[in-house]
């Protein structure tokens, strides 16, 4: 599912404002919450929304920023090539994995049926 | 676990490393690990850590042999990824059994081009890479067992069109034969759905193998937006130049190596080379038994008649094959030697493949070891001309024939161990002697 | 005697001397929580008595065996609830986790067991780490011992209020965006958030990975690099961990700093920072200058810009690996649903607080497809810049100087109805989480209400030592402060260390 774009939601809500605002749509709050999974009801979604944008446009003083050219920094060190040897040192670990399962059966989570 | 951090497995890396270059794919010196996003129940961190920004492997090719002859399939990437959970179905409560015990486990994904056209290139495509991989001890790649798994990516044109059409991935495709019915079933009913004038949606389908038909596995709930990001919980991985040249130099011979070496070093014809290279486990018996015993051409033999024919008898596959090259190597050569006959040799190497038995000691213990005692066979053949008057009398009427039911009522007289060309030698010596009687 | 007065090293150091057992440490613990708990509310949960005092009996065994020599044997000590204890129920103060009983125990938690420590319990937190106050844990606030009407910032406030309280002698917490640096200094303690890597991640549930850093929480320095020492290691479990050759923090415990370059970024001192704050940071850059450092302000310009990169950054990888509590392996899960995604979905919304979904709502939306580029990568190359600025700094100074926060700690409530003016008071700590830097918190001061003021010591990537020795020194010219809680002396009651 694709969000609908932000940018063409922007829009200069108060004459005198002169960094645009980002409008969060109840599409664009309902889309974000299935990829979240979380439930959103109307009465909710208001506000959600309302944060979001508050947010967003706290957040969009990073235009103000001259970013061009500079690379997007993934880690903060040089560390790279971190490995461990093909050997198992863990063990079994099945049953306490299955220690704190809501529902399990025949050593196996169990969840409601994922196919039709 | 909450709290639990990944690590990732060095051979997993030289493993990708080294299909990478058997597929003549760039590998990549700057590669990064990404995580895919996404709920579903098989996945316990609900995303998967996965290679989409810097994968390990770039552009690559496979050349595929069909009865249309050669042709080569592009590679788009190989990248690294962690296995997920398995699903079960439990019919009885309604719900799915999720098993973990898979999940993190490294694979790789080798994703091909567009290149292929037929149900019977991707099987071609498919044999290639397992018999690869299998060679670079990489994975057992076992469709059944999900060691190997292959989606498959179809679209359909109207002939004549350059275009490629919209596609369908299809999954649960677990052996083969499963996925040519899948690639015929879904080609059928795209083109049906174009005929009708209707679209052919992008969409995930699920394949039922028993009934034959797919069905569309999205969901409303279902949002495809993996939202990939860098994983923060492992550093970049850095292959330098000379690393790639440390496996390359590990590499080990692969198939279409052995398939010439094999017919130039030991003389072995291409359909016997074909085959013992054909399947791994084969050529692996192959090179252990020979550096033991020579006798390349006799081995060969063993492999392709009587290891082929039990395997069949038993439904057994190559990879199941348990016996000793010790103890293959042992037999060849009493059989060859003349030490056993052949019909005994057979009987041996039937326990050898059920029991890897060792065949010298067995031989020596059952007293199954060739007769040339000219006394103990003029004695056997005495007996079978006594037992035997009719076929005698139709000898010496000029059926020549039937020396050969005497051979054989002496052979079962000596319990399959006697020297046939004795056997036949001392048969004619005392047929003679009657005529001169 | 006042065992829990004493700092974790003052009563480790008797424990060994054998003048006090492990045993009457950690009951004076037990007592101390007993007594003030109800009160200040720093913990999520406390062990049974009687498993605390096993534990401290057997490392009593092995200090008479003498078998065990560590500084912290034999001490009581509070750990966060997000670093995982096996056995012993973690929710990271958050409902989806509400029954959670971890099959293994965190690495920075397990040195310190094998250094003798005593854990007595698991303390409060903003739920996930997400917020300033404490106030989002879902099992109720946590109050500042200097004033019960204040929070004790946030996240690791249940650390922070807990060593402030004298209910263990010291703890552990987290540190994200300033979340062991702005409790210290709320409630009056000393807190550590070490180099990115300094300390394993490993069992320790994460909020933002690229940015979380356990640390150390504690009366004083001392404690801290002690505490610190322990902890820090190379951790294979860890791929983020780093082979750090020198980890002897405390050979910097100098009161020597004669010729130290300090640097105070000019924009930490400015607009939206307490008139108080400000002097009493400036009067520790002074006693800084008195013992002989060199200081001087400079200009940081990017330093604004740190709050939304942090929250972009941070928010997406929450996002990602909150994904996990979803009501399947373990946690939550939402009596009655319809089909799996329903119960996805309602196990989450019952289970989660408001602000957490408020972060994970914003970091999905920030990674979605069409605005990676604009938020998630954005952030990313400000955080390159953010860095290359410290780099420059570091060129020219051994220490940053600044406040932990813009405001001593607020009432409870006061911030809740203001996300964003939340945010904001992280505004001094979070280029460092960014920039994976080391930094300290240590009391400076106190406002006209008697609430501690707390400085920020910022140093190079491994570079504790420096900010250790300037927290050291400063530490020095003003001694410990027992809140008002605890007993007799309160605000103003100096003790000599």
């Amino acid at each position: 599912m694709k969000l609908p774009n932000l940018r063409a939601e922007q829009e200069e809500t108060e004459a005198e404002q002169t960094t645009p605002k980002a409008t969060i749509s109840d599409e664009t709050i309902e889309a974000v919450a299935v990829l979240a999974k979380l439930e959103i009801n109307t009465e909710e979604r208001e506000q959600a929304k309302k944060d979001m944008e508050e947010m967003l446009a706290y957040i969009d003083r990073l235009n103000e920023l001259d970013t061009d050219g500079i690379e997007p920094m993934f880690s903060v060190f040089q560390t790279e090539n971190v490995f461990r040897e093909d050997i198992v040192v863990n063990g079994d670990g099945s049953e306490a994995a299955l220690a704190n399962a809501p529902e399990k059966k025949n050593g196996c989570f169990q969840v409601p049926k994922t196919i039709a | 676990m909450p709290g639990s951090l990944p690590v990732l497995n060095r051979q997993a890396v030289e493993y990708a490393m080294a299909v990478g270059i058997a597929a003549n794919c760039d590998i990549s010196n700057d590669c990064r690990f990404d995580r895919k996003n996404y709920f579903y129940p098989d996945n316990p961190q609900n995303y998967q850590i996965s290679q989409l920004y810097a994968p390990l492997c770039t552009d690559g090719s496979v050349e595929i042999k069909t009865q249309e002859g050669k042709k080569e399939i592009r590679i788009h990437e190989i990248h690294l990824e962690e296995d997920a959970g398995k699903l079960v179905h439990d019919e009885q409560t309604g719900t799915s059994l999720v098993d973990y015990n898979r999940s993190g486990v490294p694979l790789i994904e080798i994703v091909s081009e567009p290149d292929m056209r037929s149900a019977e290139e991707v099987i071609a495509y498919l044999e290639k890479l397992r018999l690869m991989i299998q060679y670079l001890g990489a994975s057992d790649c076992k469709l059944n067992e999900g060691s190997m798994r292959a989606d498959v990516n179809l679209s359909v044109r109207v002939v004549g069109t350059k275009e490629l059409g919209m596609r369908t991935e299809m999954k649960n495709l677990n052996s083969f034969k499963a996925i040519a019915r899948a690639i015929e079933g879904e080609r059928a009913r795209q083109v049906e759905l174009l005929e009708e004038g209707k679209p052919v949606i992008q969409e995930t389908r699920r394949w039922d193998d028993n009934i034959g038909t797919s069905y569309a596995m999205r969901s409303k709930e279902d949002a495809k937006d993996y939202r990939y990001f860098p994983e923060p919980d492992l550093p970049p991985l850095r292959i330098s130049a000379e690393w790639v040249k440390e496996v390359k130099a590990r590499q080990p011979e692969l198939r279409e190596e052995k398939l010439v070496r094999y017919q130039k070093e030991f003389g072995l014809p291409a359909y016997d080379a074909g085959i013992l290279t054909g399947d791994k486990k084969f050529a692996d018996l192959f090179e252990a038994t020979t550096a033991l015993c020579g006798r390349h051409k006799k081995v060969s033999n063993w492999i392709m008649v009587e290891t082929i024919r039990l395997l069949k008898e038993c439904g057994m596959a190559p990879d199941e094959l348990s016996f000793s090259p010790e103890n293959f190597a042992r037999l060849v050569v009493l059989a060859d030697s003349g030490t056993i006959t052949s019909t005994v040799a057979k009987e041996v190497f039937e326990l050898i493949f059920r029991d890897d038995i060792d065949p010298e000691r067995y031989v020596k213990e059952h007293g199954l070891a060739t007769v040339n005692d000219e006394d103990a066979l003029y004695n056997a053949v005495r007996q079978v001309l006594r037992d035997n008057q009719k076929p005698v009398e139709d000898y010496h009427n000029g059926k020549e024939k039937a020396i050969g039911f005497l051979v054989g009522q002496t052979m079962k007289a000596m319990r399959g161990k006697a020297n046939t060309e004795l056997v036949n030698r001392i048969l004619r010596e005392e047929l003679q002697k009657d005529e001169n009687m | 005697m006042d065992l829990m007065g004493l700092t974790a090293v003052e009563l480790g150091r008797k424990i060994r001397r054998k003048e006090v057992t492990a045993e009457e440490a950690v009951l004076a613990a037990l007592d101390a929580i007993e007594k003030r708990e109800k009160k200040v509310h720093s913990f999520v949960s406390v062990l049974d008595r009687e498993a605390v005092l096993e534990r401290a009996a057997k490392v009593q065994r092995q200090i008479d065996e003498g078998s065990l020599m560590h500084p912290l044997a034999g001490v009581p000590m509070a750990v966060k609830d997000n670093l995982c204890t096996k056995g012993i129920l973690t929710t990271c103060a958050s409902g989806i986790l509400y029954n959670f009983v971890p099959t293994y125990t965190a690495e920075a938690v397990r040195r310190l067991e094998e250094a003798g420590a005593v854990l007595i319990g698991k303390t409060n937190m903003d739920e996930f780490s997400m917020g300033s106050t404490t106030e989002t844990s879902a099992y109720g606030a946590t109050r500042n011992p200097w004033n019960t009407a204040h929070v004790p910032g946030g996240s690791s406030g249940g650390s922070c209020a807990a060593v402030a309280a004298e209910e263990c002698s010291f703890a552990l917490g987290s540190d994200t965006g300033g979340s062991i640096r702005q409790p210290s200094a709320f409630c009056g303690v000393t807190g550590i958030k070490p180099t990115y890597g300094t300390v394993s991640r490993y069992g320790l549930i994460a909020y933002a990975s690229s940015l979380d850093q356990v640390g150390p929480v504690a009366k004083d320095v001392t404690d801290c690099v002690v505490v610190l020492e322990t902890i820090a290691s190379y951790d294979s479990k860890d791929s983020t961990s780093a082979f750090r050759k020198d980890c002897r923090f405390s050979e910097a415990l100098q009161d020597e700093v004669k010729g130290m370059r300090i640097g105070i970024p000019h924009g930490y001192l400015g607009e939206g920072l307490d008139k108080e704050v400000r002097e009493a940071v400036l009067h520790a850059a002074d006693m800084l200058k008195e013992k002989g450092a060199i200081a001087e302000e400079f200009e940081l310009n990017l330093a604004s810009y740190a709050v939304p990169a942090y929250y972009v950054i941070a928010c997406a990888e929450a996002s990602s690996n909150l994904a996990r509590f979803d009501g399947v392996k373990y946690g939550y899960r939402t009596k009655e649903y319809e089909g799996l995604h329903q119960m996805y979905k309602k196990s989450r919304s019952e289970g989660f607080g408001p602000e957490v979904k408020r972060r994970i709502l914003l970091g999905s939306f920030v990674l979605s497809s069409g605005y990676y580029d604009a938020y998630y990568l954005k952030a990313l190359r400000t955080k390159a810049l953010i860095k290359k600025e410290f780099d420059k700094a570091f060129l020219k100074y051994d220490v940053l100087l600044g406040p932990a926060a813009p405001t001593t700690a607020p009432k409870l409530g006061a911030f809740f109805s203001d996300p964003v003016k939340m945010y904001l008071s992280d505004i001094y700590t979070v280029s460092v989480n960014l920039a994976g830097l080391p930094g300290i918190s240590v009391p400076c001061g106190t406002d006209r209400n008697g609430l501690p003021i707390g400085v920020q010591l910022v140093g190079d990537c491994f570079q504790e030592k420096n900010i250790i020795r300037a927290a050291y020194a400063l530490e020095q010219t003003r001694g410990y402060r027992r809140s008002p809680l605890c007993g007799e002396g309160g605000a103003g009651d100096e003790q000599n260390i």
